[in-house]
């Protein structure tokens, strides 16, 4: 046991890591990926394209690669912000993860849209409102309170997918064991259900606060 | 349908760009094993060895086959390159020379891969018979296994570009220097050079790779593991050859299993009075010059 309770710095500062990497990715990829579900969704032909290439390219690249094009490439093309290392790859990590995450978001945000009866966009453009403002006001208000549920798995999934960032140069709870473990290798075990356990705490942290405002926001149909 | 072929085109495009990516990444990292030329080191496989009161020798014995923990992905050490069938490398020349002096033919040697994570695991649970696998002898681990050895007393050094101006760990002042992430050598920059910025990745190779492309300005952790890839880059890199820690380097095993540590101790000794450890050094490593090779501690 001592093997955590001596090393609970170094196990606090990864897992301020994790939620600091997971709370910046989660605004991202809601925000980018609502933008994308819009997308897909709308009269444009170019946008929709546009969205729905994107989707299909990301989705189905594994996360790794994702990180290792950001890492890799784009400093090989020169782009890069911040101005330490450890900034720029925090902020690499950031952008991989919310390209990555942006697409299940979309997805799930789509799925809802497409449980809003169509009577309600009809009845939402006859009475004049623009394509925009009747996402805004009728559809993405009502498709978004079904999909709270979907959302939040998307979510718990990305918080673990945050692990891998540990490869690329990131502090966060992996990192945090791997150093616990090469400090104590006769408790190995203990070490990796240590970081289990952090992070079912997260997840089910997330889970709870994701369950709050599925019943907050339930409408009676 | 027409939908699905569009979204299978991008898909493979964005594969095939993946693909090239992860290439170009790989195409730095060193191919393992072989610094210098000369033939392959024999070990004398003895013959009439019976040690009956160590449980490992005597189910290792029943079953014919030595499993031994090694490391694939350390070049110079413990290396298996893409497509061969058996590693090489250092620590695997001391695995087969002490499997031969423990009555074990090198084709009776099963190599399991072993990652810093699973080296105590795997000795507790039998998973394999012994580990050699840049394992550095320290106390917590003692707490759990037995060590032989050491066979080898590393240090944490530098890996640099040949005309970097880096000569000791004090002039990394400022520096971007890369190890792996949570290892000892990058834990050791955290807490004595602060002022070096330290990036970390999950394999040394990623490091070598920023050392390559000047992403970074130095790359550190045990000079053993610096020298095999110091040895791939034909002469682009160097080892600075001021190692500023020590680490020996020893044999993992069951904890309790005093017999079967005394012989491979007795084996070890042998190996080093009679030539055999600097003939594999040599063969993995490159040149032996200044190295002193370590007595076993029979703790």
């Amino acid at each position: 046991m001592d093997a955590i309770t001596s090393n609970l710095g170094l196990f606090a500062s990864g897992f301020w890591g994790t939620i600091v990497l997971s709370f910046f990715t989660m605004v991202g990829s809601l925000i980018f990926g609502t933008v994308l579900a819009a997308m897909r969704v709308s009269p444009t032909p170019v946008l929709r394209a546009a969205a729905t290439t994107y989707v299909n390219v990301v989705r189905n690249t594994p996360l790794t690669l994702v990180l290792f094009f950001c890492a890799f490439g784009l400093p090989y093309l020169q782009i890069s912000f911040g101005n330490t290392t450890d900034q720029v790859s925090f902020n690499y990590a950031v952008l991989a993860l919310t390209a990555y995450t942006s697409c299940f978001v979309c997805e799930a945000i789509r799925s809802g849209i497409a449980t809003v009866p169509l009577g309600q966009a009809e009845a939402a453009r006859s009475i004049g409102l623009t394509f925009t403002q009747s996402l805004r006001f009728i559809i993405l208000p009502q498709g978004i309170r079904t999909v709270v549920p979907p959302l939040a798995s998307v979510i718990i999934a990305m918080v673990k997918n945050t692990s891998i960032a540990s490869g690329f140069n990131n502090k966060e709870l992996i990192s945090a064991m791997n150093g616990v473990i090469e400090l104590r290798g006769d408790q190995v075990p203990l070490i990796l259900a240590g970081t289990a356990i952090a992070y079912l705490i997260l997840s089910i942290g997330l889970g709870q606060i994701f369950g709050l405002i599925e019943r907050k926001v339930r409408i009676a149909r | 349908m027409r939908f699905t072929k569009k979204a299978g085109v991008f898909g493979a495009t964005a594969l095939a760009a993946a693909l090239a990516l992860t290439a170009c990444g790989q195409s730095g990292s060193p191919n393992g094993g072989n610094a210098s030329a000369g033939p392959s080191p024999e070990y004398k496989v003895a013959s009439d060895v019976k040690l009956d009161s160590s449980p490992t020798w005597t189910k290792a014995n029943k079953a014919g086959k030595l499993v031994i923990g090694v490391k694939f992905d350390q070049p110079g050490l413990g290396n298996k390159k893409a497509g061969a069938d058996k590693p090489e490398g250092f620590d695997i020349e001391i695995a087969k020379s002490v499997a031969a002096g423990l009555g074990f033919k090198p084709e009776q040697i099963e190599f399991k891969e072993t990652v810093s994570k699973n080296r105590e695991p795997f000795l507790q649970n039998g998973t394999v018979d012994l580990v050699v696998a840049t394992y550095t002898i320290n106390d917590a681990r003692k707490k759990v296994v037995d060590f032989a050895g050491p066979y080898y007393i590393a240090g944490q050094d530098l890996l640099v570009k040949k005309d970097s101006t880096i000569t000791g760990p004090d002039d990394l002042k400022g520096k971007k220097v890369c190890s792996v992430d949570g290892s000892t050598p990058a834990q050791r920059i955290t807490e004595k050079y602060p002022d070096a910025q330290l990036v970390t990745y999950d394999t040394y190779s990623k490091c070598v790779d920023n050392l390559n492309s000047g992403s970074v300005d130095a790359v550190t952790t045990d000079d053993a593991i610096l020298r095999g890839y110091a040895a791939q880059s034909s002469g682009a890199l160097k080892v600075v050859g001021k190692p500023f820690s020590q680490e020996p380097y020893g044999i993992g095993l069951a904890k309790g299993d005093t017999a079967l540590r005394t012989a491979i101790n007795d084996s070890l000794e042998k190996l080093e009075s009679d030539g055999t450890w600097k003939k594999a050094f040599e063969y993995t490593l490159g040149s032996s010059e200044g190295i002193t090779i370590p007595k076993p501690d029979r703790y």
